[in-house]
């Protein structure tokens, strides 16, 4: 649970580039997060680009309902190629962007 | 417009369940199966506009209502797959369907005698993953955690409570195992066909007259292929 890489973990791994085994660019991992946001909540694609790490989810926004969070997480797995077990998501993980981000680069590292 | 079928119930009873009718009466006429549950909410307006699209084009279409759905009178608990499946092919008979336009998870329901098309179609187990795991999040949300294997567990054993939806053992089992049929006389439709964002994934309902318009069109040339 708590070995989740953060942001900042994964990062130093990213940048080095080629090589690592990772199947995709932080920079493509964020805009496909931000694509899947986007389509969730109905917003385009410069709302989305909008988010920062600190921009709050799921207990921010009301329309984001348990049905709705459990639809992005699926999701995320069909389109991130990750499989999201119920020990995965906490409130750290679904409340800010940031932490949705790090959560998805702690999975495909894992990949 | 708003009317209703006779749609037999296993035990031999008739129950009166709403449906839908667009256009033409004569011509083709295209059974809309909606998903099931929760995305049938978020879709049945885009639907409705799909069948004024299709209606405009001279293209009739239906969308029935099957027992334990929306007004309803029966129970959505006692409902099995199995009838289903076989209600959908009554309604597809008494609506005179030519066609069938199956969505999401309406896939597990198509009549196997209709040609057609199925869209961006999903597994009933696919399904189930999801209500299952929004029962996951809403009940640690409560401060009652659960796992999805307790939650798998009960609803093969009593049948459980998923996203507001009363799933009965046999649905859950059924669903299960259920998966969209696949054949040469059903065109599977992709989402990025129709273009934009999958209605389906908003957290509220929503329409798109773009992705109408596209959908239409997709319809509508391959009836005209058929028919040469």
């Amino acid at each position: 649970m708590s070995t989740t890489p953060t942001a900042s973990d994964t990062q130093a791994t990213e940048e080095t580039g080629e090589g690592t085994g990772l199947p995709m660019s932080r920079a493509a991992l964020d805009a496909e997060l931000k694509s899947i946001i986007a389509d969730v909540l109905g917003i385009d694609s410069e709302q989305a680009d909008a988010l920062d790490n600190d921009s709050g989810l799921f207990g921010h926004l009301p329309e984001l309902d348990s049905m709705a969070v459990a639809g992005l997480l699926t999701e995320m797995e069909d389109r991130l190629d990750i499989v999201i077990e119920d020990d995965d998501v906490d409130g750290e993980m679904l409340e800010t962007y940031g932490g949705l981000l790090a959560f998805a680069e702690g999975k495909l590292a894992e990949a | 417009m708003i009317g209703t079928w006779p749609c037999t119930l296993p035990g031999g009873r008739v129950s009166e369940e709403l449906v839908l009718r667009f256009g033409e009466s004569s011509g083709p006429k295209i059974l809309i199966i909606p998903p099931l549950f929760s995305e049938h909410n978020l879709m049945r307006r885009q639907l409705v506009q799909l069948m004024r699209k299709l209606a405009d084009a001279g293209i009739g279409s239906v969308l029935p209502d099957l027992p334990g759905w929306n007004e309803s009178l029966q129970p959505l608990e006692t409902q099995t797959l199995a009838f289903w499946r076989e209600a959908m092919a009554q309604a597809a008979r008494a609506n005179g369907a030519t066609h069938v336009l199956a969505v999401r998870s309406g896939a597990v329901l198509t009549p196997p005698a209709l040609q057609g098309w199925s869209y961006a179609p999903q597994s009933g187990a696919k399904l189930l993953r999801g209500m299952v795991r929004a029962r996951t999040i809403a009940s640690r949300e409560t401060g009652q955690p659960e796992t999805s294997e307790d939650i798998y567990q009960l609803g093969r054993t009593q049948g459980a409570m998923l996203a507001g939806w009363r799933i009965g053992v046999a649905m859950f089992s059924e669903l299960e195992l259920a998966e969209p049929p696949k054949h040469d006389a059903l065109v599977e439709i992709k989402q990025g066909q129709v273009g934009g964002p999958a209605l389906w994934l908003r957290a509220e309902a929503a329409e798109d007259t773009e992705q109408v318009a596209s959908l239409a069109g997709i319809i509508n040339s391959g009836l005209a292929e058929s028919a040469q």
